[in-house]
Formats: C-alpha cells, sequence, structure tokens
C-alpha cells in the first residue's frame, strides 16, 4: 500500500467531517442547493465507479433513483410502513433489478449499452404506472415525514462517504484492477483470464443499490411522489455530464465536477429559465470536446507537461 | 488632489446613503408577493392558461387601485416570479430562495397537487398563508392539520366523482342511458385516483363498467382505446383524463362517431382551447370544473382577464385562483397588518366576498366550487358543484356534427 493512498482517504474523511457542519451555517436557500449538490455528489461518485473505469456510458441513474423513489411512496402511503423499511428494501430491489439487467446487457458494447439503459428508466416508469394502475390502484403516494434539509444533507453524506470509501477500496482490490483492464482492452482482459462479465455485474450492481439509496432519502424531500417525476431521464444526462467533468478516472473527480457544476446550474436556472436544456446540451459538447478526460485529467495532463520540462 | 478624493467620497457616501434609505423607504410601500409555477414541462400548458394570466391581472388590478390598503398605508404589489420547470426539486429550491434571498411577504400557492404538497412544509415553516387552487386530493384532513397554513379550494376527488355519478343517475332514471358505463383513465397518479373512486361509487349506484381501461401519460394514438368504447356499446362514457388527452380522446370520439348520451372528459375539457379547436362537434361534451358566465360579478372577471392579459379565463380554475387572490387581498387588508400568522388566523376566520361568490373555510378546506361543466353553444356552463349558484341543466350529446 502506497502511503499516498492512507493520505487521500484522511484527505477524503476530514472534508466529510467538515462537510458535516455546513448545516451550521447556510441558511434554507443554500442548504436546499446543499442538498441537491450532496445529492449529485453520491450519484455521480457512484456513477463513476462502474463507468470510470470500465468506459461503459451507463444512462440507467434515473431508473434505479426512481425505484428508491418510488418504493419509499408506495410502501408509506399505501402499506403505512416507517421510512426506514423502503430505505433498506429499495435498494436491495434495485441492485436485484441492476444485477438482472446486468446479466441481460453487459455483454453489448459501447453504444448498445448506451441505449439500452437510457431506454430503461422510460421502461421502468411505464412498467410501475401500469402495475400501480392495474393491480395497485393508488391514491397518490404521500411521503410525509418530519425530516427537513439539514437531515436530508446529513444522510446524503453519510450515503457519499460510504460510496467513497467503496471506491477506495474497490481500486485497491482485484476487481478493480480488473475493470481497469476491462476499460483498456475488454478482449485482452478476457485472454488473461479475467471474468469479465462477473466483474462488471458487480459494479454495475453497487451503483444501481447506491442510486436507488440516494433517490429514497431524496423522497421525503418531496413529499408527494409520482412515477413521473422520480423517473427522470434529465437526472441520468446530469449525473454523467457532472462526472465527466470533473473526470470519471479518479474517485474524486466527480466531486471536482459537481460542486461547480450545482452552482452554475442554479445560476443559469436563475439567470435563463428558459434556456436550461440548451446550456445542459452545450455543457455536454464542450466536455466531450475539450475536457475528454475531465478537468483533474487535464490537471494530471499539465502537470506531467511541467514536470517532463523541468526534467 | 486630496480634495478631489474627498468630494468623491462624500459623492459615494450620499449615493450609499441614498441606496440605504431609498431601499428602506421602497420596502415599506410594496407588498412582495412570490410566485412560482411552470412555464415550461409537462404542466406548463396548464399554468400558463389558468395560473400565471391571474396572478398577472390581479397585481395589474390592484396597483391600478393604488395598492393594498395596509392598516391605513397604501402599499403596492411587486410579483416576483420564477419558473419551476415543471420539477419539484427545482420548485422546492425557488421556494427557499422566494423565502430566505427575495423575502416576498405572501406567497401564491404553486400548480399542480404535487407541488402544493412539496411546498407546504416549506411555506409552513415561514409561516406563509398558502391558499391551493389547483390542488385536488381525499388527504385534504390530514394534510390541513399536518400543515394548518394550508387551505384548499378546489374540491375533493370524491366531490368529483360523485358530481358524474349524479349526471349518470339523473339520465338513467330518465332513460337517456343504461346501467353501461365505458371509463378510461390516464395512468397517471391523479387519472389512477379518480378511476379507483368511480369503480366503488358508481358500481355503489348499480353502474356496470363493461370497458374499463387506461392508457399511459401522453399516449400519441388514443385510437383503440376509443374503438374498445364503441365498440362496448355502452351509452356513457367516462373519460378521468389529462390535458393532452381530453383533446385526444375528443379527436377520436369524433371520427370514430362514438353514439353516447353522455361523454365526460376530465381536466382541459373547460380550457377555451378545447371549444376552439372542435367548435360544433363538441357541444353538450361535459368535463371537471365549470363556471356561471351569466353572473355579472363573473363576467365582469373574464372581461378584464381578457382585456389585462390579452387571455381567455378558462371556464374552471381560472376564476377559483383569481378568487384565492382576492382571499388573500381581503385578508391582508381585514387583518391591517403583513403579519402572515395575524393574516393566516383572519383568513379562518373570516368569509370572503369573491368572484366564486361568498367563500369560507372550513377546517381549511373551502366547500364553494364547480365539480361539472357542459360545452353549450360555445360556453362551458357549469350542471354541477358545491355551494355555486347558476347551475343550468344537462343537455343530451347527440352526435358529433359540426
Amino acid at each position: 500500500m502506497k502511503p499516498s493512498g492512507w493520505l487521500e482517504l484522511l484527505i477524503a474523511a476530514a472534508l466529510v467531517v467538515l462537510a458535516a457542519f455546513v448545516p451550521m451555517f447556510a441558511n434554507g436557500y443554500w442548504l436546499s442547493i446543499a442538498v441537491t449538490g450532496m445529492m449529485y455528489i453520491a450519484l455521480s461518485t457512484s456513477w463513476a465507479l462502474f463507468s470510470g473505469p470500465t468506459h461503459y456510458i451507463s444512462l440507467a441513474t434515473g431508473a434505479f433513483f426512481g425505484v428508491g423513489g418510488y418504493m419509499v411512496g408506495t410502501m408509506m402511503s399505501d402499506y403505512q410502513l416507517s421510512f426506514w423499511v423502503p430505505l433498506i428494501v429499495a435498494p436491495l430491489v434495485a441492485a436485484a433489478l441492476a444485477l438482472l439487467i446486468g446479466i441481460a446487457t453487459l455483454r453489448l458494447s459501447g453504444v448498445y449499452f448506451v441505449i439500452f439503459t437510457l431506454g430503461l428508466a422510460e421502461m421502468i416508469r411505464n412498467l410501475i404506472s401500469w402495475i400501480q394502475n392495474n393491480f395497485l390502484g393508488s391514491r397518490g403516494l404521500y411521503v410525509l415525514t418530519d425530516f427537513r434539509d439539514h437531515h436530508l444533507y446529513w444522510m446524503l453524506l453519510g450515503v457519499a462517504g460510504v460510496i467513497y470509501l467503496l471506491g477506495w477500496i474497490v481500486n485497491r482490490s482485484r476487481i478493480g484492477f480488473a475493470l481497469r483492464i476491462i476499460g483498456n482492452d475488454e478482449t485482452v482482459a478476457r485472454h488473461v483470464g479475467i471474468n469479465t462479465a462477473t466483474a462488471k455485474v458487480i459494479m454495475f450492481t453497487t451503483t444501481g443499490f447506491f442510486a436507488a439509496l440516494v433517490g429514497a432519502i431524496i423522497a421525503p424531500r418531496w413529499s408527494y411522489i409520482e412515477p413521473n417525476q422520480v423517473f427522470s431521464p434529465q437526472l441520468s444526462f446530469l449525473v454523467v455530464i457532472m462526472a465527466l467533468l470533473g473526470g470519471a478516472g479518479r474517485l474524486w473527480g466527480p466531486l471536482v465536477g459537481v460542486i461547480p457544476f450545482t452552482i452554475i446550474w442554479e445560476w443559469v436556472g436563475v439567470q435563463f429559465p428558459n434556456q436550461s436544456t440548451l446550456f445542459l446540451g452545450l455543457a455536454f459538447l464542450l466536455i466531450v470536446y475539450v475536457l475528454p478526460n475531465g478537468v483533474v485529467g487535464r490537471i494530471e495532463q499539465l502537470r506531467d507537461r511541467i514536470g517532463e520540462g523541468r526534467s | 488632489m486630496i480634495r478631489r478624493k474627498m468630494l468623491g467620497l462624500a459623492a459615494a457616501a450620499v449615493t450609499a446613503s441614498g441606496l440605504v434609505f431609498g431601499a428602506a423607504a421602497q420596502a415599506q410601500d410594496v407588498i412582495k408577493l412570490g410566485a412560482i409555477a411552470p412555464k415550461t414541462g409537462p404542466l406548463a400548458g396548464g399554468a400558463v392558461v389558468t395560473q400565471w394570466p391571474n396572478v398577472e391581472l390581479w397585481a395589474k388590478q390592484v396597483n391600478a387601485r393604488g395598492g393594498l390598503d395596509v392598516g391605513g398605508k397604501k402599499m403596492m404589489i411587486e410579483v416576483i416570479e420564477y419558473d419551476d420547470k415543471t420539477n419539484p426539486g427545482e420548485h422546492i429550491k425557488l421556494a427557499q430562495r422566494l423565502a430566505e434571498q427575495d423575502k416576498v411577504d405572501f406567497v401564491v400557492a404553486p400548480y399542480g397537487t404535487g407541488f402544493n404538497i412539496a411546498t407546504a412544509p416549506i411555506y409552513g415553516r415561514y409561516g406563509y398563508p398558502m391558499i391551493a387552487v389547483s390542488a385536488i386530493t381525499d388527504k385534504m384532513d390530514e394534510l390541513t392539520q399536518r400543515y394548518p397554513n394550508l387551505f384548499f379550494t378546489l374540491g375533493t376527488t370524491t366531490a368529483f366523482v360523485e358530481g358524474v355519478k349524479e349526471i349518470l343517475v339523473e339520465q338513467r332514471d330518465a332513460g337517456a342511458i343504461g346501467n353501461e358505463v365505458a371509463m378510461v383513465n390516464v395512468a397517471d397518479a391523479f387519472g389512477i385516483e379518480l378511476a379507483d373512486r368511480a369503480r366503488d361509487i358508481f358500481g355503489e349506484a348499480g353502474f356496470e363498467l363493461v370497458y374499463d381501461k387506461s392508457y399511459p401519460l401522453g399516449t400519441p394514438d388514443l385510437s383503440p382505446v376509443m374503438k374498445g368504447a364503441k365498440d362496448s356499446g355502452a351509452k356513457a362514457f367516462v373519460a378521468w383524463s389529462y390535458p393532452p388527452d381530453s383533446f385526444g380522446l375528443a379527436e377520436q370520439a369524433i371520427i370514430e362517431d362514438l353514439d353516447v348520451a353522455v361523454y365526460y372528459s376530465a381536466v382541459a375539457t373547460s380550457f377555451p382551447a378545447f371549444g376552439a379547436a372542435y367548435g360544433n362537434k363538441i357541444n353538450n361534451v361535459l368535463g371537471a370544473g365549470g363556471t356561471n358566465v351569466d353572473d355579472p360579478k363573473v363576467a365582469e372577471y373574464r372581461k378584464a382577464h381578457e382585456e389585462l392579459t390579452g387571455k381567455v379565463a378558462d371556464y374552471w380554475a381560472s376564476a377559483n385562483t383569481y378568487a384565492a387572490l382576492q382571499i388573500l387581498e381581503q385578508a391582508i387588508e381585514g387583518a391591517g397588518t403583513l403579519d402572515r400568522d395575524t393574516v393566516t388566523q383572519y383568513i379562518k376566520d373570516n368569509s370572503f366576498d369573491t368572484v366564486m361568490g361568498s367563500l369560507s373555510f372550513e377546517n381549511n378546506v373551502s366547500h364553494t366550487f364547480w365539480s361539472v361543466g357542459q360545452w353549450q353553444d360555445g360556453v362551458f356552463r357549469g350542471v354541477k358543484g358545491s355551494n355555486v349558484d347558476g347551475a343550468v341543466p344537462v343537455r343530451l350529446k347527440d352526435g358529433w356534427a359540426e
């Protein structure tokens, strides 16, 4: 183990502790932005666990996130269960779903996988509407709790911390090594005896689990859940954009992307309320063309160049 | 050199003090009203018809009168508006912004059931009275207990279904229809909830649902739905539908020449655009809502709406939305203060003279509303309602000819 690994973990832990104090200083408005930011930090970091090393761009975040939010709604509203039950059950259901989907689709390569995951959120939304309509007959899903923004913020911070720790462990494990080889050349990976399908499915399931957990935590904030709200394709795109902006190649890359993007996105929303989708498209183009490895990748590139200049 | 600098400093000080005192003076003369509703996204189509023009109209009228009289002081209205993009996360953030950054004095309740419920905890925390209009639910008791600042004005899910049931019973007694009813619904929270209630309520009244189908929100092709309803042979057709599909169903009914005596589609049937799109073909179509255009107050309101906003008011929640603003206006003037707790208490304790007639709250819920209306010769008139005057008799649907 390199000492830098421990140092990285120590810095991360210090940041988590610092971040825990944000609700003490931020007022309601800034805290609500912080909740949104923390939500995207958790989602992007977990997304990058799978998509970063493997280079499989997944647009399924919205689908799993929606499963989390929807299950909180239906279990609390239709079955009068406590919030904590769906909080545990929903991520497990999403993980099972991700497992099935992973087994079925992760043999697909590149663009086919992207298209499939894009359709997934839509498919699950329709499936849930159909089930609700034909078997449950719901009366609108209410999530009435006493949670306030700072509670949700702390829960999300905890989840983000766990995801980070998990990523740190994975990066130093056999599976992390396998994923990196898969990302570089899947054929080579298979030839050296890596069970590529298993490695991919395990990580894909993990991201599904965490996306649903985040979706479940954020549900009390909306108080009222409709399938059309929680299965948002825009969410999937935002997560990808933020992760790519920061750089999906490093565990802390998405973090670097999310914070400025959330603040800029907020500013755009207030200044140009009718052009925000246009901005999203432009941001996507810019990142892909100008920062293919994200801000972090660009910084490391510069550092290498300076290093070369010295020697 | 030094002198010039001092002059500059003095000038700056004067400007600064002007800014400070100017701002202070302004803050005392203006009532800031925050309004968040969709201008883009799926619900924008409804909000730009029902919500936004009424905010504009009311603010213009109040300011033209010289503002509101708050304890002997005239105060103008300043509206601060945001687009929530039909996104609840966005809406919540903006609601916080209204309260914390803009420090508005009062708010206009959001558009849509989900948005009202999502913001109730936030507005409740800051003590804003929230007179919800475009929010229909059967959970009003639980919600108003939880959020004592939240008021409902447009009726309950059950009341809407009851209105339709009454019409069906009347027409069955008159021999126009039998026991068979064809029912469809949009597979979205609102449509599912209404269909669910209707299955019970229609069933108790002895009706048989010979056709009971749902279709997904935003489905482009409703022709199979309408063909199925036609094949069922029922003389009554009920659709718990949303804006895009209310239009789509009417279109298919015209194509299929659906032979029914009672035709009902829920939301957006009351929109002027609905009448404009199909003209006489949709004569005698029933829908959610209704209004009494013969009431001089309503007529005056509709005229002002068209003149000041350039848009025709819808025949349902437009008037309720305006009435909610009138309640806020009268409560602020009546309480004579901008203190939100006092104003909220005033709303609970008093009755208000509005475009919907005299309106008061019983456990935060107003029972003055229209539930069913009907297109009769180019006007959508109320035929069923609660505590409203001017309901006209229901007419039978007789073909879809021009």
